[in-house]
């Protein structure tokens, strides 16, 4: 197919180079340069999807982030992206794009059956059909209402792309590049001020790219370039295109989303596909122009209706013609530049102008290259059905509510302009109170609450010399107070054609017994009778109007829609528009990708991988590794064969026969230090510190204000005025930050500092009856005898050269002592005692025998310390000091902590002493009692006990005091089962806690 | 995200720091008699100001300090930080 709605010549595209692409299936070519809207309209393709809630036929309404109808599924290297807009995305070598919003086919569309049925489609269907009978929501309504819903399909797949995020501060930031971006930028530059200048096309200059003015002695496009070069040779500039700011939010924070290869057939390699960006801007420049708005009449939503800007911008931009046959529909001067357009470029234009006598020098100039202009004429509505093929104009009389005879010209296309609304998002997302200014007919900023300030178009104000003007001096104005510099730049000449005032119409009367569709929201199908509808109903608020007809709440959120839909509802409600009000304005500006939100955090990636000193020796020795929090660890070594079971259960044994090694680097580590160190841990542990001899280690609980259990661990007196806490893997920052509370908040009197030293050091537990055996082929010169170093004990030791601190303290049950030594000698000190260890047949072993060994003596954990028990319910009452108060004491004398059937940890052992427990599982009194079964109690852990063979589990149960020796039944509903179980004691293994003493 | 005053630090982004509460609160003296209400109202009782607040943040991720930051509920703006041992003047 031939690109016959090219120009010969014109436009900024490159025609030395071709591009070849595919949209639904068919091969195009268009230029470098083109966007897929410009490549498809080149090529004649003007129907592109089909309608949300009709399927009516859909064309191109504008030329860039106003669009509502032509968005497309991408395919790219690959991939595929839902909700690109077509008018955006830019052309690329293999580029394939397909329709969205119909089935079978774009031009054979079942759906489209809606058309016809429209009368039963109207404002607020979704909450009035579908009701019921409710059986049918399930089956009928929602699967049909899920097919026929959303523009196109989400990929399932894992995106291989990168996106990343970015930090930047900046004096100002600048938000478009067109001539009030660029005048502001280049001042502010020139003042030193750190700048920051957006640009959301991948072209500079806004509409200095299509409009016929002169700057200096240059034309709009020559300056805005000759400024751009300059701004990209100043260090104290980042100016970036395609980068869109879409959102305004606190402290001046605002987000950027830059596409870096979205423009390519394939991401660069070492290049993220887009870039967020969080800017922190001391000033913010709103320089984002305005939005042509259109006019509304009958079937204004057949393809080839679209707006004037867009038809000159296709021209001037990418030298395409929208149509041969033209026609421009105006209330403003605005439609008279893309008329002259089409002239200038050899094809002939009807002009319908709204306005009786409109004079002015652009006027003019169409008049004198003698246009055809129609005043006092509107067009009634577009006929045709995939393609604009004419249209009934009609006189209208001075008043605007009566037509005059209706005729029928032929054209293939509408260009319409309602003149233009300022876009004002970004400054209402910073709190500005935004003002209805008369003259214009639209919202612009009002009263800054932050410090924003808007420019140009976007602030309603039209011509270019006064934007100019503005611009230049905003930009030095806010620079001088940032860089105290004052380098003015001469304002240049600048000469632009004078334009007249705009009419204040905006919806063309029905003819007499013509009942057509005039469309406010194009992309949700929301025409004038649905706005009529919703109010009869009684909705009276903006926001309740808009979310019942779903006004403005498209992809594109409403920027062609909202400002016609508000001229409505006032004029049926008899207000002025400022008493109606807008609706909200929320990020982001336009759709942005979920991955470009994401950034690098995505899997593996979204927190940092701790490892410990001896990672390396687990790889080596066929770890199977598992995360506990931000830790990997060893789940169990694998011998051959071996699964998780097996290998955990050899280990485990091993450990209550001979001896095991384990790496507990991971635990939370706390260096205090300070004459008041005692009296601290004296105040957060529930038992009595102050006695506590040097060299040696006390069990300990933490408890919140609330009395419910935050952490245990053991704390060590290494020296008179110097204390080495540990606590759990996972409370390790939140005991930290805890214990800074209490010392910089509410005992600012007590001398100690506490600092985190959970990785300086390396830490191995050696449990199991011959490790005394291990710990003296260690430490040759220590003592290491029962009575030398007895359970609880603390020593300082020299292992082969390496300074270690060694603990006697257990978490298994068994005979047992921790070692730790500096991180970077972690890996010497494991290979050490795998090297002596060796005669006494040690295993390395992994948290899942950690598990079990500590499960069946009943030593509590994170699954008991859940953020929900208190000493009691975890059997730690005899840690409870009588004779102190301590955080969180108070709180235990609350009524519900004191109930004599409160619960408490139990074991449970299954009757067949075969099936294993699910963790989880809720204990029962009768399995067959009618839901809901009154639940006694839950599972909190589950291991196989290698002591006794068989399964064993822990369990929190109400008056688990009173429970032991009962039977209940275990229940899983998730993993339907019942398990006839019986009550025991919570320490299954050594339960006067013999071992750990011999 | 905000952008919080740190008064060892200086201006650094919300994403450093934990919110801590109510900074007015003030925890009972150790071993002192509190009856159930008091001691309620200490550990759950808050209330959920619209408009100046004084509340805690710790600089987790600079100099982990708790400092006290005067705060709108509704704006979000900030009017003052203060270090941990400067008294708030209501
Ligand atoms: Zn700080």
């Amino acid at each position: 197919m031939t690109q016959s709605f090219r120009l010969k010549s014109g436009g900024l595209i490159n025609r030395d180079k071709k591009i070849s692409f595919r949209f639904n299936g068919k091969k195009y070519f268009g230029y470098e340069g083109d966007t897929l809207a410009s490549a498809l309209i080149a090529n004649g393709v003007h129907l592109i999807g089909r309608s949300f809630k009709y399927h009516r036929p859909r064309g191109f309404f504008g030329a860039g982030v106003d669009e509502p109808y032509a968005i497309v599924q991408l395919y790219r290297n690959g991939e595929t992206e839902p909700n690109i807009k077509a008018t955006e995305q830019e052309l690329f070598e293999g580029l394939e794009a397909k329709s969205v919003n119909c089935w079978p086919s774009v031009n054979f569309d079942v759906g489209a059956i809606n058309n016809f049925l429209k009368i039963f489609l109207p404002a607020g269907f979704y909450y009035k059909t579908f009701m019921w009978p409710k059986s049918f929501w399930y089956k009928i309504y929602e699967p049909f209402i899920r097919k026929a819903a959303g523009l196109g399909t989400v990929s399932i797949k894992h995106d291989k792309e990168r996106y990343e995020h970015k930090y930047e501060y900046c004096d100002v930031l600048i938000t478009g590049s067109g001539p009030s971006g660029l005048a502001s930028a280049y001042s502010a530059a020139k003042n030193g001020a750190k700048v920051v200048l957006a640009e959301d096309k991948s072209r500079f200059g806004g509409t200095l790219l299509t409009s016929d003015v002169n700057i200096g002695n240059q034309s709009g496009k020559e300056w805005a370039d000759s400024i751009v070069s300059e701004l990209k040779e100043m260090s104290n500039v980042t100016i970036k295109n395609r980068s869109q700011v879409f959102g305004y939010y606190d402290h001046n924070m605002l987000v950027m989303s830059e596409r870096i290869s979205d423009h390519l057939p394939k991401t660069k390699k070492y290049h993220p596909k887009q870039r967020l960006w969080y800017i922190r801007a001391k000033e913010v420049l709103i320089s984002s122009g305005s939005i042509e708005r259109p006019i509304v009449f009958g079937n204004n939503d057949t393809p080839g209706v679209m707006l004037s800007s867009a038809a000159k911008e296709y021209m001037k931009v990418y030298g395409v013609l929208v149509g041969k046959k033209p026609i421009v529909f105006t209330n403003n001067d605005s439609g008279y530049e893309t008329a002259i357009e089409f002239k200038k470029n050899g094809v002939d234009p009807i002009i319908l102008d709204t306005r009786k006598e409109p004079q002015s020098e652009i006027i003019d100039e169409a008049k004198n290259m003698n246009i055809n202009i129609k005043n006092s004429y509107v067009v009634v509505a577009a006929q045709g059905y995939k393609k604009v093929k004419s249209a009934d104009i009609a006189k209208i009389s001075d008043d605007k509510e009566k037509l005059g005879s209706v005729e029928n010209i032929k054209c293939d296309c509408i260009c319409v302009s309602g003149f233009w609304t300022p876009t004002i998002h970004l400054a209402s997302q910073s709190g500005n109170k935004t003002k209805f200014n008369e003259k214009i007919d639209a919202f612009v900023p009002g009263t800054s609450k932050q410090n924003e300030k808007t420019l140009g178009a976007a602030n309603g104000i039209y011509t270019l010399e006064e934007t100019l003007k503005d611009s230049f001096e905003k930009g030095n104005q806010l620079s001088k107070e940032i860089t105290n510099n004052d380098n003015k730049v001469s304002f240049p000449n600048v000469v632009e054609k004078k334009s007249t005032v705009h009419d204040k119409f905006w919806c063309v009367p029905l003819p007499k017994g013509k009942n057509y569709k005039r469309f406010l929201d194009f992309q949700n199908d929301v025409a004038v009778s649905d706005i009529e509808i919703a109010l009869k109903e009684g909705y009276r608020s903006i926001e309740h109007v808009k979310r019942y007809t779903t006004l403005g709440m498209a992809t594109d959120q409403g920027k062609t829609s909202n400002l016609n839909g508000l001229q409505l509802v006032s004029k049926i409600e008899n207000k002025v528009v400022p008493a109606v009000g807008h609706t909200t304005f929320r990020p982001p500006y336009s759709p942005v990708s979920i991955g470009a939100i994401v950034g690098r955090e995505v899997g593996k990636h979204s927190k940092p991988t701790r490892k410990s000193p001896m990672h390396s020796w687990h790889e080596k020795n066929n770890a199977v590794f598992v995360d506990a929090g931000v830790w990997l660890r060893p789940r169990y070594y694998k011998r051959g064969e071996e699964n998780l079971f097996e290998a955990s259960k050899r280990e485990a044994k091993n450990v209550r026969t001979n001896v095991g090694v384990c790496d507990v680097t991971t635990l939370g580590k706390i260096d205090i230090k300070g004459p008041d160190a005692a009296e601290l841990l004296n105040r957060v542990y529930t038992n009595a510190w102050l006695k506590l001899p040097v060299g040696k280690a006390r069990y300990g609980v933490m408890l919140r204000e609330d009395g419910i259990v935050m952490d245990d661990g053991t704390t060590t007196r290494i020296s008179e005025n110097h204390y080495h806490m540990t606590t759990t893997t996972a409370q390790a920052a939140n005991v930290l930050s805890h214990l800074e509370y209490y010392l910089q908040l509410v005992w600012p009197e007590l001398n100690v500092n506490v600092v985190s030293t959970t990785e300086q050091w390396a830490g191995a537990a050696i449990a199991g009856p011959k490790s005394r055996d291990v710990l003296q082929k260690l430490f040759p010169n220590s003592d290491v005898s029962n009575e030398g170093f007895p359970f609880m004990g603390y020593m300082e030791g020299d292992l082969f050269g390496v300074k270690a601190r060694i603990f006697r303290i257990s978490f298994s049950g068994e005979l047992a002592y921790e070692v730790n030594v500096q991180s970077d000698n972690g890996k010497f000190m494991w290979e050490k005692i795998m090297e002596v260890g060796k005669e006494f047949k040690i295993q390395p072993y992994g948290t899942e025998a950690l598990s079990t060994l500590r499960i069946e003596m009943g030593h509590v954990a994170g699954s008991e310390l859940d953020g929900r028990t208190t000493p009691y319910d975890n059997s730690l009452e005899g840690l409870l000091s009588k004779k102190k108060d301590f955080i969180g004491k108070r709180s235990l004398s609350r009524e519900a902590f004191m109930a004599n059937d409160r619960q408490k940890i139990v074991g449970v052992v299954p009757l067949d002493k075969k099936t294993s427990i699910p963790e989880g599982s809720h204990l029962v009194k009768d399995s067959n009692a009618p839901l809901p079964n009154p639940k006694l109690g839950y599972i909190s852990a589950s291991c196989w006990s290698v002591e006794h063979n068989n399964p064993f589990s822990l369990a929190i149960l109400k008056d688990g005091k009173n429970m032991i020796g009962k039977k209940l039944f275990v229940m899983s509903p998730l993993k339907n089962k019942v398990i006839p179980v019986e009550i025991v004691s919570s320490h299954y293994v050594d339960p006067k806690g013999e071992r750990v003493r011999s | 995200m905000l952008y919080i005053k740190c008064p060892h630090c200086g201006m650094r982004s919300q994403n450093e720091f934990s919110y801590g509460g109510d900074a007015t609160i003030k925890r009972p003296e150790l071993g002192k008699e509190i009856s159930d209400q008091d001691w309620d109202n200490f550990v759950y009782n808050r209330k959920s100001l619209r408009g100046k607040h004084w509340e805690l943040w710790q600089h987790i991720s600079g100099c982990r300090q708790w400092i006290k930051v005067e705060r709108d509920t509704a704006t979000h703006e900030i009017f003052k930080t203060l270090k941990a041992n400067e008294e708030i003047s209501l």
